[in-house]
């Protein structure tokens, strides 16, 4: 077992001590990857809540009378479409069309947008916004004045109700509010990367450990679980939302990555539209697939994918589905071979294992 | 925290084994399944196979990881405890215990020496970083 080597902490990093937490390197970040166990916090978000500390996430906030030129130019969504207190899915790319990061876009009034940007990709996201800018508008790098909690989960309502006056059922999934959390002014977004309902709120890092035991209290009648990065990958992984490294990087566009619906070329120039242009014409050459282990045994990233025998992809994320109770991955295979039902083979530590492609996502919550 | 029996004989990659006669049952211990948290799967190797010490026995897997259980003495595999296939959590419940992954017969007694005693393997998670 690796020791933690990371040299950034979170506002909440001696609370998740206390609690007994496992902690990780992730990107640089001290982070809890399980309390209670993976498994155990996976479900408790499945059917109660669970609260998270992702207070590593970045936040960046572009300002000025043209924030929506700048913000629109460097992200694939439409921000024109973004209504105030909307928030949108979204890609930041390079000019060959490949993924700076992927992020969340809320636009909070006409002359100011705030960006929630990969914990390890923040800096860089920074440097490419700020290095584009030719408008009347100002980037600013402004993980410092934010922390981040997730309450995720069908309860997760219920419980963030009991500390804020906000009307919670009134924020639409995607939308958000600013208004007191806890005493504390505070952004409340209902977003998530679990594939549950479920808010992400934005406070001050101060205020962070004080909010977060709150929420627990709040959430005890229910069930909550502390949940670390464990359990969040799984939750993601399930649900098929992308985790940049992974799924994404500089190497994979979104054409192959399955997120053409947040590229929106009808809406004009943007960075790395050209290059989408031109491999649209050219044809895509591999395309993201889910898959189910059928022989025994866990598909990891980077294991090798083989058709009839042949080298033909891999493996971007894999693991056991708590939910589903089976051996689940994304992979990535020449886009002539990837249809559904198709039977394909994983290199497992020296072993072929069989596996099939299915439908994705893997768990879709009753709406 | 669970206590490491003290007739056990235990490795730095956090293996155990309990010899009886000629006959050692080996298994991971606390610390091990406790790293790596909720165990969902194992690999073992089958009946009949020989062991060489500090070479690969099988793996475990959990959520989040695999990691390779090495033998900590070398011998023939006489008994693998079948039932981790179906309930691979038994590792986690009672590592030392009923989660015990393979019998061995032993080929070279001697290589015992080389292991870490209970409170010495103690002593070792209190150093290790």
């Amino acid at each position: 077992m690796a020791a933690a080597s990371a040299s950034k902490r979170t506002p909440l990093y001696s609370v998740h001590r206390l609690l007994g937490a496992r902690m990780v390197d992730f990107g640089g970040w001290e982070m809890p990857v399980q309390y209670s166990g993976i498994i155990d916090e996976h479900h408790a978000v499945r059917r109660a809540v669970g609260l998270f500390d992702v207070s590593h996430m970045g936040e960046i906030e572009i300002r000025g009378p043209e924030a929506f030129q700048l913000t629109d130019f460097v992200s694939t969504n439409a921000v024109a479409r973004l209504k105030i207190g909307q928030a949108q899915y979204s890609g930041l790319l390079h000019e060959h069309g490949g993924f700076v990061d992927d992020v969340l876009v809320h636009k909070v009034a006409e002359d100011h947008y705030f960006l929630c940007v990969n914990a390890s990709n923040q800096e860089k996201d920074f440097e490419h916004i700020a290095g584009v800018n030719r408008w009347a508008a100002t980037v600013e790098f402004a993980s410092e004045r934010y922390a981040q909690l997730a309450v995720q989960g069908p309860r997760a309502l219920a419980t963030l109700q009991k500390l804020t006056p906000v009307d919670l059922a009134a924020i639409r999934y995607y939308h958000f509010q600013d208004g007191e959390v806890a005493e504390t002014p505070g952004r409340i977004a209902r977003t998530g990367y679990t594939g549950e309902d479920g808010f992400e709120i934005y406070i001050p890092p101060e205020e962070a450990p004080r909010i977060w035991s709150e929420a627990l209290g709040a959430g005890q009648e229910f069930g909550i679980k502390p949940c670390g990065l464990g359990a969040r990958n799984t939750l993601r992984l399930e649900a098929k939302m992308a985790l940049y490294g992974h799924e994404i990087h500089a190497s994979i566009t979104p054409w192959e990555a399955d997120l053409a619906w947040i590229v929106k070329m009808e809406k004009g120039e943007f960075l790395g539209r050209p290059a989408l242009a031109e491999l649209a014409q050219r044809g895509v050459r591999r395309k993201l697939m889910g898959f189910e282990m059928r022989g025994r045994g866990i598909a990891r990233d980077g294991y090798e994918v083989f058709l009839d025998g042949s080298p033909a992809g891999w493996v971007t994320s894999g693991g056991p589905s708590p939910t589903l109770n089976k051996n689940i991955g994304l992979c990535y295979l020449p886009v002539e071979t990837a249809g559904i039902g198709r039977k394909i083979e994983i290199l497992i530590r020296g072993q072929m294992v069989e596996a099939v492609t299915v439908a994705t996502p893997f768990y879709r919550r009753a709406k | 925290m669970s206590a490491y029996p003290e007739s056990y004989w235990y490795t730095k990659e956090h293996e155990w084994v309990h010899v009886e006669g000629e006959i050692g049952t080996v298994g991971i211990t606390f610390h091990a399944q406790d790293q790596l948290g909720d165990i969902v799967y194992v690999e073992l190797p089958k009946a009949g196979v020989r062991l060489e010490q500090g070479k690969t026995l099988g793996s475990v897997e959990s959520v989040k990881a695999v990691s390779d259980i090495y033998a900590p003495v070398s011998g023939e595999v006489i008994e693998v405890n079948e039932t981790l296939a179906e309930t691979p959590e038994t590792l986690n419940q009672d590592p030392h215990g009923a989660g015990w992954l393979v019998r061995v017969r032993l080929s070279a007694a001697e290589e015992l020496g080389q292991l870490l005693t209970a409170a010495d393997y103690q002593s070792y998670l209190v150093e290790e970083p």
